[in-house]
């Protein structure tokens, strides 16, 4: 048995996944903050994750990297560690810790419908199920995304005097949402936020095409008419915005399945597009796994392991502090 | 019904009074009749069907989904009717029936047929749809459209004034066919008989103080008590009487012996008390009669009850509404020169300047009167609540020291906020004791803290409620204080809510219920 705590702890190679503190060793699942933080001395992740946090926390934000692909594994001790897509975003990677007799699989983040700008997700059967419940509720069904995009370029089109400011998180959901307006066929210039651009220039070099982008500085005040302008959901509120005129919010998240949390937030135009998985998506690949036991790291909790024992799996909360409940990353 | 579910789509997510205007304006331009009046009923909440509640739609989804998940779900979405579409799967594509076949279908059906029916609409349609569906039915809509608003919209799209609608609008029945004809210019007027319809009332402001008596010469205004009944139109004419709640409703069943001796041409504004001969007793003794709705005369005669009048909009077929208060008052001082028992004048409260009426409004009374209101003595009776004319100026509220105990999430533009708080005091045994409920007095900030507060600090669950670690006291304000029997505690508040968080104040420094109860009911 692979002796693994609920702060995810790996004893027997003195390693941590995702911790939120300094340590000696860290497997690291993908590049959101609320899985990387620097200062760790060693660090084994993706090659992408690893560029991710030196753009964002500098190049000696650990001592030192170790970056396997999907697929490779690499032997600490008597266990075996090997990565596989998590679909979240760029570098997001499932961690499995293997022996011959025992599997466990720690998710981080992660999304099973096919996104093609990313490695598509891959089951990994195993003992023990560490997932996340970000959207561990029934009535979180998400659609297609193109379906989302359309009906915010119809308004662009019907609108051409509004500025359509888009909250999306910098690392992962902007160059996703991104993508997908290029995708759907639009090639004005699309601005972003100055927090961004740096992620931005990354994915495009990794070669996700994200066409024409300038940044929304006061510069640019007057071509920001019937234009996107991409920022960090923060900003959508905040001063920053001040210089647009005629805003029209909109916000990509899962939480805008909700038309009262749309609401709350003053968004015109929600988004409801997620990079986390859905109801079924969470309970669909629990089942796919064959796992016997179920951890559940952040998220919805009551309503997951209240669907795992009724399907036979034993669960459990681990209710990790730092991942905040609202904060979709 | 596309058309009405994208409509309160785009309102929902509207911020914008203009733009929601325009959108409700543009609806009523390219939607057919009857159907617009049907959306216009749901809309002003003036459509009430009786075969399908909340509860109807709570079965429903109870029977198809996991009851637990359920719960779940709706205590993190606050609106039934959301939860219930986004749990419901589409499972086929299908045109969803117009409202007013809709509405007219499911009338009439029975009622095994009506959930085979409701359940196939159900089953055709998106998301979206199913939520417009279900707010028809169990209206509620919680999209951030008064129905002011919506008459706003409707004076707008017909080039009139507003006051206009609001006059006739009690008079209108569905599918408001006469009234779009008018809007449209293409019929005349609606003619609508000034006894057959409650005629919306004026309503004050609350007063603030630095802001509005500064400027103000106390020898413009009335003040009379604020009483402490509920506010009634009386509709009288030789044909009988009729009269209704501030809302509209007709009430004339509950109080047949008040009905009965009335007569004679007008209609008046006033408040209705319990007593006998103009002497009111407390608002605790009135809602015994409000609680029966058709009372035996054994309990008419041990719970009497009388109305005190202070304003009148007809009298002898003239429309006094755009007469000033001072002619108004003129009419019903001749009127009630003499004996008009159970109606009786409100007296006015004679003063010469702010600072008396100030202390009058505090004067306690046996909790008689909430506090004064002030009138403009120019004051035209205008429906609604008009800027600068009426007043009110409640006592001070008294406030209690308490502790927060339970918590839930609260609805609409509050979901997924822990919003409603349960808050106790310690009796001798030195158990906690909740005394009350309060959902409000705190800003947006607050709540936050509050929210995060009630998450870090939950020790148990029981379905939607947290139970919190009992450590943070809150000062709560209540308008009045009375025994109870329905109470643990045996007391229960009045409108009570939140006037200060005490993040500092330690629970032992909390009053007990017994110097509590001291303090305020004896």
């Amino acid at each position: 048995m692979i002796s693994i705590d609920n702060k995810l702890y790996i004893r027997d190679i003195d390693t941590y996944i995702d911790p939120f503190f300094p340590v000696e060793r860290a497997i690291i699942t993908h590049g959101h903050a609320d899985h990387a933080r620097a200062g760790h001395k060693h660090v084994l992740c993706t090659l992408e994750t690893s560029e991710i946090m030196k753009i964002r926390y500098g190049e000696n934000c650990a001592n030192n990297f170790q970056t396997i692909q999907y697929g490779h594994s690499v032997k600490i001790g008597k266990i075996k560690v090997t990565l596989y897509p998590a679909a979240h975003i760029l570098g997001s990677a499932q961690v499995l810790l293997e022996t011959p007799k025992h599997r466990i699989v720690v998710t981080g983040d992660y999304k099973t419908t096919l996104d093609r700008h990313l490695d598509p997700f891959e089951v990994v059967p195993c003992d023990l199920f560490i997932t996340e419940a970000t959207f561990g509720l029934p009535i979180f069904k998400f659609n297609k995304p193109e379906i989302e995009i359309e009906r915010l370029l119809d308004n662009i089109s019907k609108n051409r005097e509004n500025t359509f400011l888009i909250g999306a998180y910098s690392l992962g959901k902007a160059q996703r949402i991104i993508w997908l307006i290029r995708e759907a066929g639009f090639s004005d210039d699309i601005f972003v936020h100055g927090s961004m651009d740096k992620l931005c220039d990354f994915y495009q070099s990794k070669g996700i095409k994200l066409g024409t982008l300038r940044k929304a500085t006061l510069e640019n005040k007057n071509d920001f008419k019937g234009k996107i302008v991409v920022a960090p959901p923060s900003a959508l509120k905040d001063r920053w915005s001040r210089r647009f005129e005629n805003i029209t919010r909109c916000y990509a998240s899962g939480w805008m399945q909700v038309k009262q949390r749309a609401k709350q937030s003053q968004i015109e135009i929600p988004l409801v597009i997620s990079d986390h998985s859905d109801w079924n998506d969470l309970t669909n690949t629990i089942k796919q796994t064959g796992a016997e036991k179920v951890w559940i790291t952040h998220g919805r909790e009551d309503a997951l392991k209240y669907w795992c024992e009724k399907n036979g799996i034993q669960a459990e909360p681990l209710s990790l502090q730092h991942r905040d409940e609202t904060s979709e990353l | 019904m596309k058309a009405f579910s994208n409509l309160l789509s785009d309102l929902i997510l509207t911020s914008s009074r203009n733009r929601k205007i325009s959108l409700l304006a543009h609806y009523f331009s390219s939607t057919p009749d009857p159907d617009r009046g049907y959306a216009l009923a749901v809309l002003t909440g003036s459509l009430n069907f009786k075969n399908i509640k909340a509860s109807f739609f709570k079965e429903l989804i109870k029977e198809k989904k996991d009851k637990y998940l359920f719960d779940l779900s709706y205590d993190y979405v606050g609106d039934l009717a959301e939860t219930v579409s986004l749990l419901w799967d589409q499972k086929k594509d299908g045109n969803m029936p117009c409202i007013s076949s809709l509405f007219k279908s499911l009338t009439t059906t029975k009622k095994e047929e009506l959930k085979r029916n409701v359940i196939d609409i159900l089953d055709i349609s998106t998301a979206d749809q199913r939520w417009a569906f279900i707010k028809l039915f169990t209206g509620n809509l919680r999209i951030g459209v008064s129905s002011r608003l919506v008459k706003q919209a409707l004076a707008n799209y017909g080039n009139v004034d507003l006051e206009e609608i609001e006059k006739i609008w009690h008079g209108l029945h569905l599918p408001y066919i006469n009234l779009f004809s008018w809007l449209e210019k293409k019929g005349s007027k609606p003619q609508i008989s000034i006894y057959d319809i409650f005629h919306p009332m004026m309503l004050a402001h609350p007063l603030v103080k630095e802001k509005d008596l500064t400027k103000a010469n106390p020898k413009d205004f009335i003040a009379e008590y604020k009483w402490d009944g509920i506010r009634v139109q009386i509709v009288s004419h030789s044909k009988g009487c009729r009269l209704y709640s501030r809302t509209g409703d007709e009430i004339s069943k509950s109080f047949p012996e008040i009905i009965e001796i009335i007569n004679g041409d007008f209609v008046l504004d006033g408040e209705l008390l319990a007593g006998i001969d103009n002497e009111p007793r407390t608002f605790n003794d009135l809602q015994q009669r409000l609680n029966k709705k058709s009372p035996t005369e054994k309990f008419i005669e041990t719970n009497p009850c009388f109305i005190k009048v202070y304003d009148v909009l007809f009298f002898n077929g003239i429309d006094l509404r755009d007469k000033p208060l001072i002619e108004r008052k003129k009419v019903l001082n001749s009127y009630f020169s003499t004996n008009r028992s159970p109606l009786f004048l409100s007296e006015t409260i004679k003063f010469k300047d702010w600072e008396f009426l100030d202390k009058a409004r505090d004067i306690s009374n046996n909790q008689l009167h909430e506090g004064v209101m002030i009138k403009s003595i120019l004051s035209l009776y205008i429906a609604g609540r008009p800027r600068g004319k009426w007043f009110k100026w409640k006592r001070n509220p008294k406030s209690v020291d308490a502790i927060i105990m339970y918590a839930q999430r609260g609805h609409g533009k509050r979901s997924s906020f822990y919003s409603d708080y349960t808050f106790g005091v310690f009796n001798r045994k030195k158990e906690l004791v909740p005394i009350g409920k309060a959902y409000s007095g705190f800003t947006d900030e607050e709540l936050n803290r509050l929210d995060k507060f009630v998450r870090a600090k939950t020790i148990n669950r029981f379905g939607p409620v947290r139970e919190v670690e009992k450590t943070l006291v809150v000062e709560i304000a209540f308008d009045d204080m009375s025994f109870s029997k329905r109470h643990k505690s045996g007391i229960a508040l009045r409108f009570p809510r939140f006037k200060r968080i005490r993040w500092d104040k330690p629970t032992d420094e909390v009053e007990t219920l017994e110097q509590v109860r001291k303090s305020f009911l004896e």
